[in-house]
């Protein structure tokens, strides 16, 4: 085995092991922990701009029930574009225009700003499919008949959408956040393509030039890897405690093992006639 | 150079030529590996759940980790292209196993009831009953993984792996957009063409369904 990696000039995986147990390799502006935070910043602020993007008009085609083939045709399509095509066509596009050489405390150093902005379009479009097709899935996977009791009941379309439809949609709109939140924790590693910029990617980007370097090459490369991997699973199991904080139990079905008198028992909607007659 | 140029130099025809093999022979790989693994979890229940939660996790691995840690584990270079298939083949994998669980599922149960009482043994059963008529769940899957595969491999470029997405990097290196949009077109038509011979294929494999339509 050690015959056939020496072919390849690649240090051993255990290598990695190394990596991570010298905590030179952790500390300071381009340590492991530093990267962590700017992966993590890059990913909220792309995520956090797409929900807002993507919930309203989500729910709003989701209600009118308005171009949805075109909405969803779209965000289908967009499935297809290749990000790191994207993220260079728009740097090599936008770049020379932004002359702002401002720094972002904590965020961004100087000169990075103009090849942060086409990242951050970037991500959006790739983040915005699962939240928008599940969003609007979720909605019109609401009972007609439980929308038309709503109206009948004199909600407004705007209570209706609130009240109603958004609490039941939100199991689904989790999980389309949650997808897009796994895309994009493991697609912001190709910032590093771009100069000025971190986030974990840096380690790979950077690696491939010095494949061989205990340090810089190889066991970094997977290190970081591994990291976002980490991350990803992690931000999931976030969401996942989220998902159960904020989906109302009547429609997550989780107390559905408890006995109680069902709403919708065939005997109960039988009485119904005979007692109005 | 032109877009003309740039979509069809010879430089561009080499590496479409290996972008082709790594958007087909992944997802050949995934679906037929998935098969077997998808009915053990439709088939006996009880270990549905756990093939969900290591391949749903699988699946969570970055598609970059694992181009990665490929050549580290199996010994190839760390610039050739088999690396990149058996990582986009697992991800395949990943994402097809639930879906095949899933379609197997959705057969009536009734139909196989039938199936059997006309004499079927379990794997003809299987093979020209349940298979088939799960075939536009898989297909629909299929269709996800075939699109999300052909814009994953341009990742590979990050390290450095020879494929379309070099246009990508000829791109940046030269500040110039053309390359990026002609990258961009040829993958966009490799997406559209693969959904639409995916698409094809389920139309050919269910009869039954249009059968069906134009009654």
């Amino acid at each position: 085995m050690s015959a056939v990696l020496a072919d390849t000039g690649l240090p051993p995986l255990s290598r990695v092991g190394n990596w991570f147990n010298d905590p030179a390799n952790w500390w300071g502006s381009m340590g492991l922990l530093t990267r962590i935070r700017e992966h993590v910043e890059y990913s909220a602020i792309i995520l956090i701009l797409a929900t807002l993007i993507a919930l309203p008009v989500g729910l709003l085609i989701g209600h009118t029930n308005r171009g949805v083939v075109s909405v969803v045709g779209v965000a289908n399509g967009l499935r297809a574009v290749p990000t790191l095509g994207l993220v260079i066509l728009l740097a090599v596009w936008i770049v020379p225009k932004i002359h702002s050489r401002a720094a972002v405390p904590g965020l961004l150093q100087r000169g990075a700003l103009p090849y942060f902005i086409p990242v951050v379009i970037a991500l959006i479009l790739l983040a915005l499919p699962p939240i928008l097709t599940s969003t609007y899935a979720g909605v019109q996977n609401v009972d007609p008949a439980v929308r038309d009791a709503a109206r009948g009941m004199g909600m407004t379309e705007w209570q209706i959408v609130r009240k109603v439809e958004w609490p039941c949609a939100l199991p689904l709109i989790m999980s389309g956040l949650r997808s897009a939140t796994l895309q994009v924790i493991a697609t912001v590693t190709i910032a590093a393509y771009l100069p000025f910029l971190g986030g974990l990617g840096r380690f790979i980007k950077d690696g491939t030039g010095s494949l061989t370097d205990l340090r810089y090459g190889y066991p970094a490369m997977v290190a970081a890897g591994l990291t976002v991997a980490v991350l990803a699973v992690l931000a999931d199991l976030l969401l996942n405690l989220v998902q159960r904080l904020v989906v109302s139990p009547g429609v997550s079905g989780r107390f559905s093992n408890r006995r109680r008198p069902g709403p919708l028992a065939a005997d109960a909607t039988a009485e119904v006639p005979a007692t109005s007659s | 150079m032109n877009l003309w140029d740039y979509l069809t130099d010879s430089q561009t025809i080499d590496w479409l030529k290996t972008t082709l093999w790594l958007a087909v022979v992944p997802v050949a790989v995934g679906l037929v590996l998935a098969l077997p693994i998808g009915w053990v979890g439709s088939r006996y229940k009880w270990t549905y759940p756990p093939i969900i939660s290591v391949f749903g996790l699988l699946y969570t691995i970055p598609s970059l980790v694992l181009f990665l840690v490929v050549p580290g584990i199996i010994g190839t270079s760390f610039l050739a292209a088999t690396n990149v298939a058996i990582a986009l083949s697992v991800y395949t994998l990943a994402l097809l196993t639930r879906t095949v669980a899933d379609g197997l599922s959705s057969v009536s149960q009734d139909t196989l009831a039938a199936a059997s009482a006309m004499g079927y043994t379990g794997l003809q059963r299987m093979f020209k009953v349940q298979l088939p008529l799960a075939v536009p769940v898989i297909g629909a899957g299929v269709r996800v993984a075939a699109v999300s595969n052909v814009s994953l491999i341009s990742v590979a470029s990050v390290i450095g792996v020879a494929q379309l997405g070099g246009l990508f990097t000829e791109a940046y290196n030269n500040a110039s957009t053309t390359p990026a949009i002609a990258g961009l077109i040829w993958f966009i038509v490799l997406a559209l063409v693969f959904d639409a011979i995916v698409l094809v294929c389920v139309r050919l494999l269910t009869p039954w369904q249009r059968a069906v339509r134009a009654r």
